[in-house]
C-alpha cells in the first residue's frame, strides 16, 4: 500500500514460525495429521482400482497379471498399510458426521450415537451387497 | 472472482467423496487388495468381472465413486500440506492436487469405456 505521501510503510505482522513437525509432540495432533493422510491411500486405492479394471477390459490374461502382481509383497504391504489408513478415514469420518450436521426428523434432533450407528449400518449394507455382487 | 465461487462447490464433493470412501473403499481394500491376491478367497472369474462391469449402472456408479474420492483425496491433501507440512506455496499446492485429480478423473473415463 503507498500512502498519499508516496512513501512506502512496512507492514509489519507477527508471525511465529511453526515448525514442520509441529504434530509430533501431541498425540492428539498426531492422530489428526494421520487422518489427514488417509487421503494419499484413498488416491492410491483409486489408482489400484483404475490397473485392475484396465486389466480385466484388456481380456483374461491380463488380469491373471494384475492378480499376480498385486500378491508381490511391495504391493500387499502397501494395501495392508492403506487399509489401515482406510479404516482410520472410516471411523473418524463417522465420528464427526454428527458435529458437522444435526439431522432432525419427526421435529427432534437425533442424538450423536444414533447417527453413527446408522452410519455403521450403511457400511454393513454396502459391505455386504459388494461381497455379493463380486464373489457370487 | 470464479474461485470464490468454486470454493463450496470443492467442500460439497469433498464431503460427498468422504463418505463414499468411508463406506466403499474397506471392503474393497480388504477384497481386492488382500483376500483376493493373497488366496484368502477365490478371485471372481474374469468372465463374471467382465459381466458386473458391462452393466451401465455399475459404470455410473464407478464413475461418481472414483471421481468424488479424487476430489476427496485432493482437497485434503492440500490442506494437509499447508497445515500439516506448513508450505507456503499455496497455489501451486491447489494447482497439483487438483490437477492430479483432473488427470486422475480422465484416466476413470478412458478406463471405464475400455472396460465396459
Amino acid at each position: 500500500m503507498t500512502p498519499s505521501g508516496g512513501r512506502t510503510t512496512d507492514l509489519r505482522l507477527y508471525r511465529p514460525r511453526v515448525s514442520t513437525w509441529w504434530w509430533t509432540r501431541k498425540r492428539t495432533y498426531f492422530v489428526f495429521v494421520m487422518r489427514e493422510l488417509s487421503s494419499i491411500f484413498i488416491a492410491w486405492f483409486v489408482a489400484y482400482l483404475l490397473l485392475l479394471l484396465y486389466a480385466v477390459g484388456r481380456g483374461e490374461a491380463a488380469y491373471q497379471r494384475f492378480l499376480d502382481w498385486a500378491a508381490s509383497p511391495w504391493v500387499v504391504a502397501l494395501n495392508v498399510v492403506a487399509l489401515a489408513f482406510v479404516l482410520l478415514h472410516t471411523v473418524t469420518w463417522f465420528s464427526l458426521t454428527p458435529q458437522a450436521m444435526a439431522v432432525r426428523m419427526m421435529g427432534r434432533r437425533v442424538p450423536a450415537w444414533q447417527i453413527v450407528a446408522g452410519q455403521y449400518g450403511g457400511l454393513a449394507v454396502v459391505s455386504g451387497f459388494l461381497f455379493w455382487l463380486v464373489t457370487r | 472472482m470464479t474461485r470464490r465461487r468454486i470454493e463450496p462447490l470443492v467442500w460439497l464433493m469433498f464431503s460427498a467423496g468422504g463418505v463414499l470412501a468411508a463406506v466403499f473403499l474397506p471392503i474393497l481394500v480388504l477384497l481386492f487388495g488382500l483376500a483376493f491376491p493373497l488366496g484368502w478367497l477365490d478371485p471372481p472369474s474374469h468372465e463374471h468381472l467382465r459381466a458386473v462391469l458391462g452393466h451401465p449402472v455399475t459404470l455410473v456408479v464407478l464413475l461418481g465413486l472414483f471421481v468424488l474420492m479424487l476430489v476427496h483425496s485432493a482437497h485434503r491433501f492440500r490442506y494437509t500440506l499447508y497445515d500439516g507440512l506448513q508450505i507456503k506455496k499455496k497455489r501451486t499446492v491447489a494447482v497439483l492436487c487438483y490437477g492430479t485429480a483432473i488427470v486422475g478423473s480422465l484416466a476413470t473415463l478412458a478406463v471405464l469405456s475400455v472396460a465396459a
